[in-house]
């Protein structure tokens, strides 16, 4: 069947049958691979994206399910890596092997977005809905901060 | 400075030896005019990055731009651990180039080129050893470039070499304010018919370095990883690329004998159904279709393979017994002296044992590889995230049948590695090779996270027996070491195996005592031909044999009636930087310290010649959880050649233990896998994180591994903390809540 969404501000028709879950839809069909499979089960937190600005699994919610709502993946975060979250992350080297950090920082964005001065604890249990099995954790945490606190990037 | 390692060192002659022979591998580059300005300003570093220009055979490090951009191949592959920045710093820091203007290009698979001096000169990158290996021979290239380019500027301008001195990316000669970039002596550079000869003092005054041990150079894949364009094989599109899936055997060894794909076949867009020695594999136009299409096949297996009926539960007692039965020797390592002999002139003797438990990577990217395999069958093109570029490449050629010559691979960076991509047979790589050859198209092969914990290769599960004789001089006199566990090595490289005299080094390495002074001692192998798929796991052997010495430490100090503490820096009365790491970790800690309400635990380890230090405080909740508040760590690892991610893979280590400490743990029923995915294999988040402290002590030594090397002290910290708090033992990883409770229940330790 033929549905179709809106990406990063643009109109897509892809070709899928509706139960089949987005971020298969954005990575392979969209070529949108900043989003990342980790365990389709909605535990890891790899595939975060944003719908109508709010943070979501994207392995987990089927593209029928998705007609007529603004996604933003992390290619749509920002124009050149500007986003404040993003430089913090650079200026914090957050990232090791680096494959969670697109949800990671799409988890992030979300929750300053709904609350931009969020209590540690708050950022903490926010932020555990995503794995990072290097244990990035401390410095996610201090990234998120830079920002939340204006400690500037 | 003191090296540890000699110069002279077979690697760095044989390396001297391919540059002559060669004709000295400077390649000198054209302009990249090819390039647009955009790319020349900001040029891509790491995997994707290609060298510019005409193809060039490059056959070891350096190229240099007639634009000043320096080209340095990177022999490691990058999975998180930095060694794609580190290793060409190293070569920037001798030949003093620009890093601004440093271009880092993966290499390519060669052994003889690039292979890792510290491990077995294989191009793998494992065991925390990229760094420490090749530390000393980069070096040494480095400063052949920086020489050449010197002799050339002092041709020049006919000026003595002696009057010349290199800064960031040229060459000046200040008497005369002149000054060359290394670009513009790319334009006319002569290379000599052999490389310079560098001895070691000729090599740079480690207290001079710009690059080397400096907090403020970055990595250089962080940038491409908060915007999602940092690239791994399963970001990897091709045109008429198709989707691969493989059901595979639930016990090694076995093969499909009956397949019912009827209705699989009758599913819109599945192309092929592939039956393989050990799987079925489906390939589909799309990724979706290719799930559903497995889904319904229906697989009988053949018997064969060792595992079937195997219980980890029942075999874990049987591990135990093996260990226990001390008439039964085992195949002997660190064998030093006649420890059963000291052993029985003894006073006493302390025995306990210890168990640890299978454990899963865990990485977050599952396997997958894509792979093109042409339709003469004759050649192949892969993509592959892979902890060792040779090997990969010699698989596909044998899966294939194919000259080494005819595989192109493409180096990904890795979402993870932590030991399980770098078994020889690099099956997951191999896996989409096959479906590739069954339809001569592209084809991304995609284990889901099911498949990856059900294929899962495992740290080993292992029991020990640990003995110590005490003189009445309540000296250590004897020490001995007795491990069962799976077979590791003949599984993960039966040949390295072979070359090690059959001698299982990954499942044993850890159980010699390198530092702590005993005089007496051996440790003895009882390998378990179980039929269970292991890989190293990040820390390898040292994890669960660190578990079980330092646990064992720990109580011999409660028998001798004296403070852990005291006792470790008895034993290493010989071993100055050892005693130092763990001194500092008490004082951060605020060792001693009277606690109500927590304890406080310690443990030491001397990693490759990295000294540890570990000091964990926790509590424990009625239902027997065990809540870590704080971990010190102090490391010692020489030069930390890029300190700041020292610190990051020291913290990232941590947490890595803390999961295999508290619950990480893989049973098997049947011969088959029980757990599934993050929600019955539970690792870390953010929530169950301590306060991690990590100070690193920068000493004049050589620089050793930093990757893994805190992730085996985190367990027996913790052990050692639950003895301060609750006086009881916990000698079985992981301290799952049951474990806990039952520990609970013995009675405690008399004070």
């Amino acid at each position: 069947m033929s549905i179709h969404l809106e990406v990063n501000g643009r109109a897509e028709r892809v070709e899928a049958p509706p139960e089949t879950r987005l971020l298969w839809v954005l990575r392979e069909e969209l070529k949108l691979e900043g989003t990342k499979y980790g365990c389709g089960a909605g535990q890891c937190g790899a595939c975060t994206v944003h719908l109508d600005g709010e943070r979501m699994f994207s392995c987990q919610i089927p593209i029928s399910e998705v007609k007529g709502r603004a996604i933003t993946t992390i290619e749509g975060l920002s124009k050149d890596r500007g986003h404040p979250l993003q430089l913090a992350w650079i200026a914090e080297q957050v990232p090791q092997c680096g494959y969670c950090q697109s949800g990671q920082i799409m988890s992030a964005a979300a929750l300053l977005a709904a609350k931009p001065r969020p209590s540690r604890q708050e950022i903490v249990d926010h932020m555990s809905a995503n794995l990072c099995r290097c244990g990035t954790y401390p410095k996610i945490v201090r990234a998120i901060e830079r920002v939340s606190k204006g400690a500037g990037s | 400075m003191k090296q540890t390692t000699d110069p002279t060192a077979s690697g760095l002659n044989r390396r001297g030896f391919m540059i002559g022979a060669a004709g000295l591998s400077l390649a000198v580059l054209p302009t990249l005019n090819a390039c647009s300005s955009m790319q020349r300003a900001a040029p891509v570093s790491g995997p994707g990055a290609t060298l510019p220009g005409p193809a060039q055979k490059l056959n070891a490090y350096v190229s240099i731009g007639k634009d000043d951009y320096v080209y340095i191949l990177s022999p490691a592959t990058e999975m998180g651990q930095g060694s794609l920045t580190a290793l060409p710093l190293i070569v920037a820091e001798e030949m003093d180039a620009d890093w601004d203007k440093v271009v880092i290009v993966p290499a390519p698979a060669s052994d003889a080129i690039y292979g890792n001096p510290g491990f077995g000169n294989i191009q793998y990158t494992a065991g925390s050893m990229a760094v420490q290996g090749y530390y000393l021979p980069l070096r040494h290239f480095g400063a052949q470039v920086r020489q050449v380019l010197l002799s050339n500027a002092a041709r020049r301008w006919n000026v003595p070499l002696a009057q010349l001195k290199t800064e960031p990316g040229c060459v000046v000669h200040s008497d005369s304010g002149r000054r060359l970039s290394y670009g513009q002596i790319a334009e006319f550079m002569e290379l000599p018919a052999t490389a310079p000869e560098v001895r070691s003092e000729q090599l740079k005054d480690p207290a001079t370095f710009r690059l080397l041990g400096k907090r403020d150079v970055g990595r250089v894949d962080v940038s491409s990883k908060v915007d999602g364009s940092a690239q791994y094989s399963l970001d990897v599109q091709l045109p008429g690329m198709l989707y691969g899936v493989i059901t595979r055997t639930p016990v090694e060894g076995a093969r499909p004998i009956k397949v019912d794909d009827r209705a699989a076949r009758a599913m819109s867009g599945v192309r092929e159904i592939v039956v393989l020695p050990y799987g079925v594999g489906v390939v589909a136009d799309k990724p979706w279709t290719a799930q559903a299409a497995r889904e319904s096949l229906k697989i009988e297996w053949d018997k064969s393979g060792l595992g079937w009926g195997f219980d980890s539960e029942e075999k874990i007692a049987e591990f135990s017994q093996d260990v226990r039965n001390l008439s039964k020797p085992g195949k002997p390592w660190g064998k030093v002296g006649d420890a059963l002999a000291a052993m029985r002139n003894a006073t006493t003797i302390v025995q306990r044992e210890y168990r640890c438990d299978y454990a899963y990577h865990a990485q977050m990217e599952p396997l997958n590889v894509v792979a093109s395999v042409a339709s003469d069958g004759k050649s192949c093109e892969v993509w592959a995230g892979t902890q060792s570029q040779t090997l990969a490449l010699t698989a596909v050629a044998q899966a294939l049948n194919i000259p080494e010559d005819k595989v192109k691979l493409n180096v990904m960076l890795m979402g993870g590695g932590f030991g399980r991509r770098g078994n020889r047979d690099e099956e997951f790589v191999v896996d989409g090779v096959l479906l590739s050859n069954a339809v001569k198209k592209p084809v991304k092969c995609i284990w889901s996270r099911e498949d990856d914990v059900k294929n899962g290769r495992f740290r080993p599960m292992t029991a020990h027996l640990l003995r110590a004789g005490v003189s009445n001089q309540r000296d250590i006199v004897a020490w001995q070491h007795r491990m069962a566990s799976d077979n590791l090595m003949p599984f993960v490289d039966p040949i390295r195996y072979k070359q090690f005299r059959n001698t299982d080094v990954l499942a044993i390495i850890g159980t010699e005592l390198r530092t702590y002074d005993v005089a007496d001692r051996i440790a003895e192998h009882l390998p378990q031909d179980t039929g269970i798929r292991t890989a190293p796991l990040r820390g390898i052997g040292v994890g669960p044999n660190t578990f079980a010495m330092e646990c064992f430490v720990d109580e011999l100090a409660a028998e001798l009636k004296e403070d852990p503490l005291e006792l470790r820096l008895r034993l290493l009365h010989k071993a100055p930087r050892a005693q130092r790491v763990l001194r500092e970790v008490a004082q951060l800690a605020g060792y001693g310290k009277p606690r109500t309400m927590t304890g406080l635990g310690l443990s030491y380890l001397n990693y490759n010649g990295t000294e540890l230090g570990v000091a964990a405080e926790i509590s424990v909740a009625e239902d027997g959880s065990i809540k870590v508040h704080d971990i010190w760590a102090t490391i010692d690892c020489g030069l930390p050649v890029q300190p700041e991610n020292v610190i990051a893979q020291s913290s990232g280590s941590i947490v890595y233990g803390l999961g295999l400490a508290l619950y990480e743990r893989i049973t098997i029923k049947n011969g088959a896998v029980v757990q599934s995915n993050f929600y019955d294999y539970r690792i870390p988040r953010m929530r169950d994180m301590p306060e991690i402290h990590c100070s690193v002590i920068a000493t004049p030594n050589a620089p050793t591994g930093v990757g893994q090397m805190t992730t085996p002290l985190v367990a027996p910290a913790i052990a050692s903390a639950f003895f301060d708090l609750k006086k009881r033992r916990l000698r079985h990883i992981p301290f799952t809540r049951e474990r806990v409770l039952e520990a609970l229940r013995a009675p405690a330790h008399p004070a």
